[in-house]
């Protein structure tokens, strides 16, 4: 069948191509005498739509547009941790060799390293059956994370051959299976398109929280291992940061940062701070279980739509070797306007806000690769998705962010008014919420003598309550307050200052241990446990929260570090002390 | 290169844009000669082709063209500008013609106008803090060497005056480096260009400056091209010439709205507020050429105005600019109908890289802290003050009463200032410690007690 077409429109990033009969939905395609590449999107009769990931400038009429009988995608073997891959999966670093400083178009590269050597070690044997998704063997790519050899999901057979342990480069055949008449031969990396999800033997509840190290979220929005979430928030409300964050710290085997439509800088910053950065539980520098994925809000846009896709797809595949992998999307608002922009140049029916009527179902389809899975290896590993939103003039109704509720179950919402008030992060306690707490409630309590639960709704009372008082002393003042409210807005405060704030700038706050997650809050609800006796024996509130040790309590967040977390109990009892003098002195 | 065609076949004219039958050969997005029936030349760039239809927007406008009389030629090469580093002192239209009535500068080498993207694995993070002696900025926003600051503005507020102070105040303390200034007026109106001219050249500024002009009148087209050319210049400045280049951009509410009339022009599915669904991305092929790269000396620092239409931050111009820059500067009517200058509101303005930027052995220990502590004492100041517009100041505690004093003192002591007033960093951490202490010590809860040993004064 001739593959070979002829352009006949060019509008940006979009080019039609006529005589083409037989380019599949999907299918890859090379476009032009530079070979640009682009994906088909749409087919009629012998006339197929093509997005470009590249520059179209210059691109002529007339050119030719050949088929590779592929769909889009991914290269899956040694060699993607540390990396930081455009959309489609070249190696920027290779750009760099190719283009200088500056990105041009028309490169060639392959994702994984040719030529590097790996130290494979067999972990079957000749004469074995394996099934597909099977680990065959493995390789310590880096002193964070063995990667694990598997049998591609659509493979299978007997070992005819296995290579010894020893030093491979992934073009290497590792393997050979035979079932029936055929042969196939095995290499350390096999391909897999983005986007169609891998298989897995069944999908299971989520039991484990996510430790973020980020108070507010592990106490009160916490996530699940395999869920989805996503954060909204208008520019410069903490989006990125958190993400940054959550991609420091969560206690995930493999992180895939993508940075989709954002700044250059954002991702220089990663990629200064993570080779230097500690992981808390190794001691090893996090880098050594990262993926970067970078498409920038000046790169070409359809790479941009393609590049959660490659990095969910990577995502799944290390989820197959029975790891548990974060993603982080920043932001998803900028893939669906990429989705927008095709969507429009191919001239379709626009439903809200000019957002193409499939907005809805591409975004279900995306955040349904989240999940805990039993993988093909019958090992089990998750995928747990988070995806910041950055709706238009930070109003959350909007399409992007109306339909991203429907498929996450959490729900971290950033407030403008925190920010503008430097309370980061800047999740809004009283419209946030997660669906997560019954399924992870189980590892608190067994962590925390079953308090928990408890003390998260105590707390959030408290913050609640805190809110409906703020109305009333807008009209009548505090003064008029009677002293259990005025304590109440001072626990409310403690809790704000020295619970929920959180810097992720200060070497110590920037990341939390449950344990002292939880010490910090029971510190705070046993204040006001205290302070309430000492109300009802007459001590009023402004004594007590002028005491310098109530004070430091908001302090101690940045000044007791992980390893000292007990000395928040000492500190209790100091504050206890002091209240009890007080409530002893009389008034 | 082969000779290029000569096409008569002008099917239509709508807005700026023509559309050209029959065309063969044609590239997207390449430069194209129009020429209309007095034989007088005009440019435009290929938008679209559909089939044999080229749709061509012409920078200087579409006024005085017909289908019968316009003759076309497709030029097979992108818009291109001559760079050197005699640019300099000059001023140019938004296609980098001189218009000063000087000699065309000697030009090294031609440029795409529409760039490349940087490489993200080559940018260098910006780290190097800029002193612009203007206390709200280097205490609470600090500008970075290599970042895009904009200021948000509102028709009527003093932004040009604080944009001219910047250019003419901005250094690095204790280096002396090869500095250049790129002015882009985009939509401008006469007087304002007059204005900016004159004050480059009374500071002297002018020598170490290229001005580009695209004024109210001239066409919206070439407004689109003007910041283009602009930061293709300062790329060559910065990366070739190894120079620190500030690119100031103003006004880029003037250049959405000429994006918005093409697009409409186009026939193009709106999104918000009849602005095309790619603003984001166009805005960002602009913001995102400021930064630093590894092994470079030179830098572009970037700082767009813009006018809130009706000082809706939330309007599209400056939502979208929001989203791409790293922070933004926000002027405030209400301090400005109450004689504050400059009025910058520092409760929604943000530096995204100051952190990087400040602290110990950059410019103080510090420095951090206070600004940190300044915010939250002057938004419980805020607070306070539409409290008390309600209950009156007896409803208020005696620290409330200390928060109040904090707030007026900080407004006239701390963010005002002389348009010719360049504090330096010490100065401005003084007079940040001055108001600070008029608040209890024990509300200080973000400074560390080392410094407030040190700067607290007790009264
Ligand atoms: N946890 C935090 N600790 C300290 N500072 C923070 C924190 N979160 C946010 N910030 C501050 O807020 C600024 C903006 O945050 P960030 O860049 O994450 O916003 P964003 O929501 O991603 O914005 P945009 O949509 O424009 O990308 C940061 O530069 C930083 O100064
Ligand atoms: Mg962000």
């Amino acid at each position: 069948m001739a593959k070979i077409g002829r352009i006949v429109r060019i509008t940006g990033p979009v080019v039609q191509a006529e005589g083409v009969a037989g380019l599949e939905m999907h299918e890859l395609t090379m476009v032009g005498n530079e070979e640009l590449i682009g994906e088909v999107v749409r087919v009629e009769g012998k006339m197929a739509t093509i997005q470009v990931y590249e520059d179209t400038a210059g691109l002529k009429l007339g050119e030719p547009v050949k088929g590779s009988g592929m769909p889009l995608a991914v290269e899956l073997g040694p060699g993607l941790l540390q990396s930081i891959f455009d959309g489609i999966q070249r190696p920027l670093t290779v750009i760099r060799d190719a283009t200088g400083d500056f990105v041009k178009r028309g490169v060639k590269a392959s994702a994984l390293p040719r030529d590097r050597k790996w130290h494979f070690v067999p972990l079957k044997k000749r004469g074995e059956y394996v099934a597909p998704g099977t680990i065959i063997g493995k390789v310590q790519e880096t002193p964070l994370l063995e990667h694990r050899i598997l049998v591609p999901p659509n493979r299978e057979g007997k070992i005819e051959f296995i290579a010894e342990e020893g030093e491979y480069t992934i073009e290497d055949c590792i393997a050979k299976l035979s079932r029936g008449e055929e042969t196939y031969e095995l290499k350390m990396y096999h391909k897999w398109p983005v986007r169609k999800p891998r298989p897995y033997i069944e999908r299971l509840e989520p039991s484990e929280p996510v430790i973020t190290g980020q108070r507010i979220i592990d106490m009160f929005f916490p996530v699940a291992k395999g869920g989805a979430v996503s954060i909204p928030g208008g520019f410069g409300t903490g989006k990125t940061i958190t993400s940054h964050q959550l991609a420091a710290w969560s206690d995930c085997e493999v992180i895939i940062y993508i940075g989709c439509g954002e700044r250059g800088n954002e991702m220089t910053e990663v990629l200064i701070n993570f080779p230097e950065w500690k992981d808390p539980r190794s001691g090893r520098p996090l880098m050594e279980r990262t993926v970067l994925i970078a498409n920038t809000s000046n790169m070409p846009v359809a790479a941009r739509e393609a590049s959660i896709y490659t990095g969910v797809t990577i995502a799944e595949y290390f989820r197959d070797m029975g790891y548990n992998v974060g993603v982080m999307a920043d932001s998803t608002s900028r893939w669906a306007e990429a989705l927008r922009e095709i969507s429009g140049r191919l001239e379709e029916m626009p439903a809200e806000e000019g957002y193409p009527s499939y907005l809805a179902s591409r975004l279900g389809e995306f955040y349904e690769r989240a999940g805990k899975v039993k993988s093909l290896s019958g090992l089990y590993g998750s995928v747990t998705l988070v995806g910041a939103v950055s709706p238009p003039g930070g109003d959350f109704s909007e399409p992007v962010t109306v339909h991203t509720k429907r498929f996450v179950r959490a729900f971290w919402a950033l407030d403008s008014a925190l920010a503008s008030m430097r309370h980061y992060p800047a999740i809004n306690w009283l419209t946030s919420y997660s669906e997560y707490i019954d399924y992870v409630e189980k590892w608190w309590n067994e962590r925390t003598n079953g308090r928990w639960k408890e003390l998260r709704i105590k707390a959030l009372d408290i913050l609640k309550k805190e809110d409906d008082l703020k109305e009333v002393i807008r009209l009548v003042g505090i003064e008029s307050l009677p002293e259990t409210e005025k304590l109440i807005m001072e626990t409310a405060r403690l809790l704000r200052e020295g619970f929920l704030q959180q810097n992720a700038y200060d070497p110590v706050d920037t990341y939390s241990s449950p344990e002292k997650q939880f010490k910090l809050l029971s510190a705070i609800l046993a204040f006001h446990e205290i302070s309430l006796k000492a109300i009802s024996k007459g001590v009023p509130v402004s004594k007590i929260s002028s005491l310098p040790s109530v004070t430091d309590l908001a302090k101690l967040r940045m000044s007791v570090p992980n390893e000292k977390a007990d000395e928040i109990d000492r500190f209790l009892d100091r504050v206890q002390a002091d209240i009890k003098r007080l409530a002893g002195e009389g008034v | 290169m082969s000779i290029s065609v000569e096409y008569r076949s002008v099917q239509k004219i709508s807005g700026p844009l023509i559309f050209v039958e029959g065309v063969t050969d044609v590239g997207f997005n390449e430069l194209v000669e129009v020429r209309d029936a007095e034989g007088g030349l005009r440019r435009g760039r290929v938008l679209e082709i559909n089939r044999g239809v080229a749709a061509v927007e012409v920078f200087e406008g579409t006024t005085g063209l017909s289908t019968t009389s316009t003759s076309v030629r497709f030029l097979g090469k992108p818009l291109t500008i001559p760079l050197s580093t005699e640019m300099l002192g000059r001023v140019f239209n938004g296609l980098g013609e001189p218009i000063d009535g000087g000699p065309a500068p000697f030009t090294e080498e031609y440029r795409d106008v529409n760039g490349l993207p940087m490489n993200p694995f080559s940018r260098d993070y910006p780290t190097q803090f800029i002193q612009t002696g203007i206390s709200a900025i280097d205490g609470m926003d600090t500008l970075v060497r290599g970042q895009k600051l904009p200021i948000f503005s509102g028709s009527g507020l003093p932004h040009n005056l604080l944009a001219t102070q910047i250019a003419r105040q901005a250094t690095i303390v204790g280096e002396e480096v090869s500095f250049a200034v790129v002015f882009v007026a985009m939509g401008i109106k006469h007087d304002e260009a007059a204005f900016f001219k004159r004050s480059f050249e009374e500071s002297g500024a002018l020598k170490n400056s290229a001005i580009f002009l695209n004024l109210a009148d001239d066409p919206p087209v070439e407004r689109l091209v003007t910041p283009r050319s602009a930061l293709t210049l300062a790329e060559y400045l910065a990366f070739e010439q190894d120079m620190h280049v500030l690119v100031i951009l103003t006004d880029m509410t003037n250049y959405a709205e000429a994006l918005r009339e093409i697009s409409a022009a186009r026939e193009e599915v709106p999104s918000r507020k009849g602005y095309p669904g790619y603003m984001y991305s166009d805005l960002a092929s602009i913001y995102e050429r400021a930064g630093r790269i590894k092994g470079k000396k030179g830098s572009i620092t970037q700082m767009p105005v813009l006018t809130m239409p009706n000082d809706d931050i939330t309007h599209p111009i400056p939502d979208l600019t929001g989203y791409i820059t790293e922070g933004q500067i926000v002027l405030d009517r209400d301090l400005h109908r109450r004689g504050i200058y400059p009025p910058i509101n520092i409760l929604p303005s943000l530096s995204r890289l100051m952190k990087d930027g400040i602290g110990k052995g950059k410019t103080r220990e510090d420095h951090g802290p206070v600004a940190s502590q300044l915010y939250s004492a002057y938004a419980r100041a805020q607070e306070l003050r539409s409290l008390s517009a309600i209950i009156g100041e007896e409803g208020l505690t005696e620290k409330d009463r200390a928060y109040l004093r904090f707030g007026d003192s900080f407004e006239r002591n701390f963010l005002s200032q002389g348009i010719d007033e360049n504090r330096s960093l010490e100065r401005t951490l003084e007079l940040a410690w001055e108001q600070l202490s008029l608040l209890p010590e024990s509300e200080l809860t973000r400074i560390p007690d080392r410094f407030i040993k040190i700067y607290y004064k007790r009264s």
